[in-house]
């Protein structure tokens, strides 16, 4: 609470719930300078976030204390390296709600829907019937949205084309969020799964899958929830949440890159066949063929990312200890503050919901006559972080018939100063093109 | 500030008023190129001549776009440069601007090619930012890709004279 409640001219501001100055000292490359000694202003968590020094602790107390191949050999680093896998499992699994035989590791959200998008097609051709349950083939339908990231979209398509299956969407409206004006014909009985995002990555609507996922149990349809940008910024339970699987990354969320997350209910997680196999996945393996493991072990062939792994369960600690019902109050209000302070220059659009009613802090925008890689650019020069192009999620953009947009995104060390800052540059780059 | 040092007031200039824009006929060849990390696009075509000798020449190379200030600014600067030159100097300019966008700003390099690339040497600033690089090469791209096709196309012409003339669109 150390951000100046009020400022002249501009009405009181909310304070914000979380202490940015403190939040600050604990990353320490936010104390760096860029581009000829201007401060590092970084709204650009959306892309990938920064990491706090007990996440970097815990990768390095790994290297250093009880580096050893996990669930292999017997001496006495491996137990320990085992056991801080698995702890790190049970905290990372505590954080959603979900026991840890339901969490399985990978390196990121993509590869969490690629495992789940080839399960689907390998069990058209499992050898073991119990794995053909899922099975997705010819007639059968898959649903995305039109506002996916490419890695919940691709993934799809790609099934799709192996399998014989038809892909179908939700549409947007106008204003940024999901048509579900067709819900009930889009996903309908070939529906065998509904794959759709909880935070659109750019227009950053919030959608309303208690509805969707409604409809998919009506007609016994799988849902995938792309959590990449929700569980990083707001309270997930998947208890609460009522889909099957959920994905996210760990280097959205304060942890390191390379370990990413599949939650999937154990009951589905059984029946689905192995993605990637090898070593440690399996129970017998004899030259003829092979059986395999239970979940979760049946999806993490080879020696896993075990310092990523204990690394992400530090950032889980650290944002527990923030409260992630803070950390969403916290970036509401920077997204109120940022929406209020866009719509006041003249030229700058915002694509997507235009209040903080079901919407987070994922802000893209455009400033007439500049294109985003030139305000980007600007921004850039003044320090400011933050993702230019189509966000890997092209049909957005085209629907929205623009080529592309500026996107600042917000976490638990943006204050209203980075705010202040953003439309500072953006005031700056009209000047600089001579737009206003 | 160093962005002046990439935003020259020539590819300003070139950007807000580019020259030679717009699809026209006849060509031997259109290509498509995307910058698929930020969406820039050109659409290009070219046709073909030839001159005195017989060497193939670009007679006309027309476009349309959309992309950032550099990825315009750059087909402009571009079509400046080649209209009018055999494909086989046009192709050089190419190789000679792809060395400049890798000379990480180094002004000796700039001051080597003014003379083979004229306004396109403006660029040079370009290439201290690698992210923006791209966005500058991907007209010379379309221009190598479209004049491989227009090429092969017209020695198809050349040797099936029955072949139908006009766009490979």
């Amino acid at each position: 609470m150390t951000q100046t409640a009020s400022r002249p001219g501009t009405g009181a501001l909310k304070p914000l719930p979380l202490d940015v100055e403190a939040i600050r000292a604990d990353f320490p490359i936010l104390s760096r300078t860029v581009r000829d000694g201007k401060k590092l202003v970084y709204l650009d968590s959306g892309a990938t976030s920064q990491k706090p020094r007990s996440v970097l602790d815990a990768e390095r107390e790994f290297y250093e204390r009880y580096n050893a191949a996990p669930h292999r050999g017997a001496h006495a680093l491996a137990e320990e390296a085992t056991g801080h896998y698995e702890a790190a499992r049970a905290t990372i699994g505590a954080f959603i709600g979900a026991p840890e035989r339901e969490i399985v590791f990978t390196r990121n959200s993509t590869e969490s829907i690629n495992l789940v998008a080839y399960a689907l097609s390998n069990a058209a051709t499992a050898k073991d019937p119990a794995f053909r349950e899922y099975a997705v083939g010819q007639g059968d339908e898959i649903v995305v949205s039109e506002m996916e990231h490419h890695a919940n979209l691709v993934p799809w398509q790609q099934l799709c084309e192996r399998t014989g299956a038809t892909l179908r969407w939700l549409g947007l409206t106008d204003d940024g969020r999901l048509d579900l004006s067709d819900l009930a014909t889009v996903v309908n009985e070939r529906t065998k799964l509904v794959a759709i995002t909880q935070q659109s990555n750019i227009l950053g609507t919030i959608n309303p899958l208690g509805e969707i996922i409604a409809r998919a149990r009506e007609v016994g349809a799988l849902v995938l929830v792309d959590g990449a940008q929700s569980v990083p910024h707001q309270p997930v339970d998947v208890t609460e949440l009522g889909a099957d699987f959920l994905v996210f990354s760990g280097h959205k969320m304060l942890g390191p890159t390379g370990i990413g997350v599949l939650w999937g209910r154990y009951e589905v997680l059984d029946k689905l066949p192995p993605f990637m196999t090898g070593g440690s996945m399996i129970e017998v393996v004899r030259m003829e063929g092979s059986t395999f493991a239970a979940p979760p072990q049946r999806f993490e062939a080879g020696v896993p990312m075990t310092a990523q792994a204990i690394g992400l369960a530090a950032a889980v600690e650290y944002l527990q200890a923030l409260g992630m019902d803070r950390v969403e109050e916290h970036e509401k209000l920077l997204t109120g503050y940022a929406l209020e302070k866009l719509a006041e220059i003249p030229g700058v659009t915002v694509i997507g919901p235009q209040d903080t009613v079901a919407r987070g802090g994922a802000i893209s925008f455009t400033v007439e006559g500049i294109h985003p890689h030139d305000v980007g650019q600007v921004l850039d020069d003044h320090g400011i972080a933050v993702r230019v192009g189509h966000h890997c999620a092209w049909p957005v953009v085209r629907r929205y018939g623009v080529p592309a947009t500026t996107r600042a995104t917000f976490y638990v060390h943006t204050g209203y100063d980075d705010i202040d800052a953003l439309a500072d540059g953006i005031r700056a780059a009209q000047k600089f093109f001579g737009t206003v | 500030m160093q962005l002046e040092s990439m935003y020259q007031e020539i590819i300003l200039d070139h950007y807000k008023n580019p020259h030679g824009r717009g699809l026209r006929e006849p060509f031997e060849a259109e290509v498509h190129h995307v910058n698929p990390t930020c969406g820039d696009e050109v659409t290009l075509r070219v046709h073909l001549g030839s001159d005195a000798a017989g060497e193939p020449i670009l007679s006309d190379v027309s476009y349309e776009g959309m992309g950032c200030s550099i990825s315009q600014a750059s087909i402009s600067a571009m079509y400046d440069l080649v209209l009018g030159k055999s494909v086989h100097e046009a192709l050089a300019a190419g190789d000679d601007f792809m060395t400049l966008m890798q000379a990480k700003g180094d002004p000796a390099v700039a001051e080597k090619l003014e003379d083979s690339l004229e306004d396109a040497v403006a660029f040079a600033g370009v290439s201290k930012y690698p992210a923006r690089i791209k966005c500058a090469l991907m007209s010379w791209m379309a221009l190598k890709d479209a004049s491989a096709r227009a090429l092969s196309t017209t020695t198809a012409q050349a040797t099936h004279p029955t072949a139908p003339a006009g766009g490979t669109p």
